[in-house]
């Protein structure tokens, strides 16, 4: 970075209100940002900090309801607040460009690929339409798309996701912008594209020497991607420094809080748990008086921290430009806070509970295109989950890890009995029920398989009060009838999900999300199970109420001793929180072991690509950079041989793609499917590589 | 592509004959009552009545004589009208004539009136104009047509003096008389059109892709005509040809009113009477266009819409 060179956008104690009919709510406050040429700028928060009103701010496009009440945004020596929208229309586009975190809702879904590309040009220069197409199709290639011709002449939705991401990010790029705005780029997609995004992303400000505002929720992204980072909570920055300096030495405790809340490699359930931060965020209008943040913060002072709003000032004896919002960061502490008062005792591991014997399940699909219908192949199989073996024990965590389409989704939907199996067993307490539908199952059964959902905004009916909703579950499941037994079980379960009593006659609307999650929770234990789905139930959630939710999951496991078998396609929470991980990829098991196991070598090479792909928001923590190509295949069309062939990056020859490998076992349990001879795979090194307590910055 | 058309198209003929089966039963059997009596009238002898079966080939077997009446229809033979003692065709072709002049003006006024309306306040949704065009639409299409035309009827031809009261055409075709019908119907049926565009349009300019044009610097205009009309246009689009089948049976009232010599009026008039040939005619033009009027509505959704196009 160069320091004497005139800064690309100075945002100077912005300002940013909504109006609404409970009148006036500001979005952020006193919100201060230099970025200069070719740097990257990372704003990081959590959902309803504000952090997206500022790049919405930025390009001047708030809607009718909002509106900049103080401060200037500089851009170039011109201050965008005072612009005519005709003078705005020509720096965006050409001199700001954004990209969005939807990329399918971002394109036109009736234009052309080609289409929506060559206008950026013509729209900002004079140029002809054979130049504009020439362009687009190079700028396709910049942003490494296979056969960019087909594309242009493609329409959305006839791409992945990973490839209209790429397109938005090129349409950004068309014009060679100064400053370009990701509004959180790569949350819509799966870990290994997002890996190959965030990788080309850092490439182009390489290559352009393009300045960037990177807006995130994900600490591990940012730290990949940024050179500087903002941390905002409820409207307002808290802290900003260098990756370098805030990543090592946090200032503020809401940082703090935050590292505390997302599963490192060095937390662990028994040794290291999470730390989630009590409280919500407060809502715009309902912000304490004072620090927005002491309701929430351990190192709370009366009388100190709850009286004056007060200013960002510079770090005493930090880095130059970290800069902190908080009145005490000189008395705390925060890696003597991390001493070990919550390590809880590893758990017993029960019978075999669950036993997936060579499960199948084909989806039959019609395929009704004129070639098909020649050739009398009108009925297709989409092959979901093929010979699945496993097992689980009792108060066991087995994490199912894969990418979107990867069939674990479906494998539940046949454990539930929401589905069908085609083949093979589900042995549960020895009884096959993979053939058994829902309907058909014994009051016993359905109530001793339970599952928690990935979307609690959806799962809760909204015209009945939480209370009645509990109460229904318990009586169907035969476990209390008497009314008064009722009610006092519904009391019990909201007190171990830790919810106030009072929320017996509450409707879902008036919970947060993180609330109707643990009401969830509540539905599924309130039979007893023994074994729990939690299908992806904290990816909705916002980090500090993921941890909660998680430690939650956790804790009523270990007291009912449930087995748990947790979806998910974050491997970082993963290994927090599994006893035993199984690695799908298109139907497939490509490996499965315990934690320990899957974690270090040998691994499948799917492992180590997704080992790799996941951010980790520790800079001392090395990782060994795989970065796999293209996208995961269409279900319908399968490669013949190993389903990873087509993105492997140790792909040994034809034997790869003509046939599909056997599961070799490493040892017990532990079983790995792929052509590579164990010994080759032995040889590879660890992906993540961990410091030693004594070799980190902060114990020197 | 190729395989969609003529699955639409085949889907077509089947509906039609779905339907000419239909009406052949409950007009060509005695399932609704003799025909020979609906011909003859109450009055006739039962020696009449065998007679005329006999005559019009009534005692064949239902098979044969289905199958011979939908040979005469595919060949243009449309039967005699008893009504109008002349041939089927002689009456009906010039009354569709009529009514493809009307539905053809009062298409011409109402889709580019109600399109753009719509389009202008889905733009600025909650706008003075938008509120205008909502308040005035929902009021224009709740007044029925009957409560229109008389009003129209007292302003225009008994207050005003400008129009003729009548619009039968007795005297040739006269442009003045068909004002009033248009008028009427125009009013009536562009509230719920104009409204639909707004909605689809308001839902369209919220969508993040008109975002994503508006921040990539395209010129206003440019965003709303290449971008977020073709997509706010794909609702009304249905809407509007099934307005089609509205206007060729569905303005009896209007027709009657004006006394129009119109296709509605045609229809009304064949059943009162008991005109079997006449009416099972009218009927099966009815089918054919609102079949058809379907079908190029499906055809041209496709085209609006490329995610059906390609799939």
């Amino acid at each position: 970075m160069n320091d004497n060179q005139e800064p690309v956008l100075v945002c100077k104690d912005l300002s940013i209100s909504y109006y609404t009919r409970a009148g006036e709510i500001p979005a952020v406050v006193d919100f201060s940002l230099t970025v200069k040429p070719g740097e990257t700028i990372g704003i990081v928060g959590e959902s309803g900090c504000g952090k997206s009103t500022v790049a919405m701010a930025i390009m001047q496009y708030m809607g009718a309801n909002g509106g900049i009440t103080g401060g200037s945004i500089t851009f170039k020596g011109r201050d965008l607040t005072t612009l005519s929208e005709n003078e705005l229309r020509k720096i965006r586009g050409s001199e700001i460009s954004m990209i969005y975190q939807e990329p399918f809702a971002s394109l036109n879904p009736s234009l052309k690929i080609s289409t929506q590309l060559m206008e950026v040009p013509l729209a900002h220069e004079n140029i002809t339409k054979e130049e504009a197409r020439n362009r687009s199709a190079q700028m396709l290639a910049d942003v490494k798309i296979p056969d960019p011709e087909r594309i242009m002449e493609s329409y959305p939705h006839q791409l992945s996701g990973g490839q209209q991401q790429r397109v938005v990010i090129a349409m950004g790029l068309l014009s060679n912008p100064s400053l370009l705005l990701l509004d959180e780029p790569t949350t819509a997609l799966d870990v290994t594209v997002e890996a190959g995004i965030v990788d080309m992303i850092a490439d182009i400000s390489r290559k352009f020497g393009t300045s960037q505002i990177y807006i995130s929720h994900n600490l591990g992204l940012i730290l990949e991607t940024c050179d500087r980072v903002f941390v905002m909570y409820s409207g307002e920055v808290v802290e900003e420094g260098t990756i370098k300096s805030l990543f090592t030495w946090p200032k503020h405790p809401y940082t703090n809080g935050l590292f505390s809340c997302i599963a490192l490699p060095t937390t662990d359930k028994n040794a290291a748990p999470l730390k989630p931060i009590r409280g919500q965020l407060p809502l715009p209008f309902e912000r304490p008086q004072g620090c927005y943040y002491w309701p929430r913060c351990d190192h709370y002072e009366k009388g100190l921290c709850d009286q004056e709003h007060f200013k960002m000032e510079f770090v005493e004896d930090g880095a130059s430009d970290h800069r902190v919002r908080c009145l005490r960061y000189k008395d705390i502490d925060h890696s003597a806070l991390d001493s070990g008062d919550s390590i809880r005792e590893k758990l017993e591991i029960g019978e075999q509970v669950l036993n997936v014997d060579t499960m199948k399940k084909y989806y039959e699909v019609r395929d009704n295109s004129l070639k098909a219908l020649f050739t009398g192949k009108t009925v297709r199989h989409v092959k979901a989950n093929e010979e699945l073996n496993f097992t689980a024990h009792g108060s066991e965590t087995v994490a199912i890890v894969g990418e979107s389409g990867c069939g674990k989704s479906t494998f539940a939907k046949v454990l539930m009995g929401l589905e069908a199996g085609t083949g093979g067993e589900i042995r549960f307490n020895d009884k096959d029920i993979s053939n058994i539908a829902v309907r058909d199952r014994s009051t016993e059964q359905i109530r001793s398989v339970q599952m928690v959902f990935q979307n609690p905004f959806d799962t809760l009916n909204p015209s009945h009060t939480i209370g009645g909703q509990i109460s229904r579950v318990i009586r169907q499941f035969g476990v209390e009838n008497d009314k008064e037994k009722v009610f006092n079980k519904v009391m019990k379960l909201l007190d171990i999900v830790k919810l106030p009593r009072d929320f017996y006659y509450r409707k879902p609307r008036q919970l947060s999300g993180g609330q109707k999650q643990r009401i969830g929770i509540a539905r599924a234990f309130a039979g007893n199970p023994s074994l729990v789905i939690a299908d992806e139930p904290v990816s909705a959630l916002d980090v500090s109420v993921a941890a909660a939710v998680t430690e939650l999951l956790m804790d009523i496991q270990r007291e009912h001793k449930t087995t748990l078998l947790f979806i998910s396609h974050d491997l970082s929470v993963v290994r927090y929180l599994a006893d035993r991980i199984v690695v799908m990829y298109l139907g497939h098991i490509v490996e499965r072991g315990s934690t320990e196991e899957v974690f270090s070598p040998p691994y499948h090479p799917y492992t180590e690509a997704l080992l790799s792909a996941v951010p980790i928001a520790d800079p001392e923590i090395t990782k060994r950079e795989i970065v796999l190509e293209g996208d995961v295949p269409s279900a319908m069309k399968p490669p013949k041989g190993c389903p990873f062939c087509t993105r492997c990056h140790r792909r040994i020859g034809d034997i790869c793609d003509n046939e599909l490998p056997l599961e070799m076992m490493v040892a017990d349990r532990h079983a790995i499917k792929c052509h590579i001879p164990l010994k080759e795979l032995s040889k590879i090194k660890p992906v993540i590589r961990i410091p030693d307590e004594a070799e980190r910055v902060h114990a020197q | 592509m190729v395989l969609l058309l003529l699955k639409r198209i085949s889907f077509m003929i089947f509906t039609m004959i779905v339907v000419s089966i239909i009406l052949f039963l409950l007009l060509e059997t005695g399932l609704t009552g003799d025909p020979a009596t609906r011909v003859l009238g109450n009055f006739a002898s039962a020696e009449q009545k065998e007679m005329w079966r006999d005559q019009h080939g009534y005692n064949q077997p239902l098979v044969v004589r289905y199958g011979k009446w939908l040979g005469n229809f595919a060949t243009g033979n449309l039967g005699e009208s008893i009504r109008f003692k002349t041939e089927v065709k002689n009456v009906l072709y010039p009354r569709l004539w009529n009514t493809v002049i009307l539905g053809f003006w009062t298409f011409a006024i109402m889709i580019p009136l109600s399109l753009i309306l719509g389009v202008l306040s889905g733009m600025k949704e909650g706008s003075l104009l938008d509120r205008s065009i909502s308040v005035f639409g929902i009021l224009t299409t709740s007044v029925p047509e009957f409560a229109s035309a008389v009003f129209f009827s007292a302003l225009f031809v008994f207050g005003l003096k400008w129009l003729p009261g009548t619009s039968s055409m007795s005297g040739g075709f006269e442009v003045r008389q068909l004002i009033l019908p248009v008028m009427v119907l125009v009013v009536y049926d562009f509230g719920y059109v104009a409204r639909m565009t707004r909605a689809s349009m308001a839902e369209v300019m919220t969508s993040q892709y008109v975002r994503t044009a508006v921040l990539k610097g395209l010129p206003y205009k440019q965003v709303i005509l290449k971008h977020a009309l073709r997509n706010a246009l794909i609702a009304p689009f249905t809407v509007i040809m099934l307005q089609i089948n509205w206007l060729l049976s569905g303005v009896i009232v209007v027709e009657f009113f004006f006394a129009y010599k119109g296709f509605g009026a045609l229809l009304l008039e064949a059943s009162l009477n008991n005109d079997i040939a006449l009416l099972e005619a009218c009927a099966m033009v009815a089918v054919v266009a609102a079949v058809a009027s379907q079908t190029i509505a499906d055809i041209g959704y496709t085209f609006l819409n490329p995610r059906i196009r390609f799939s």
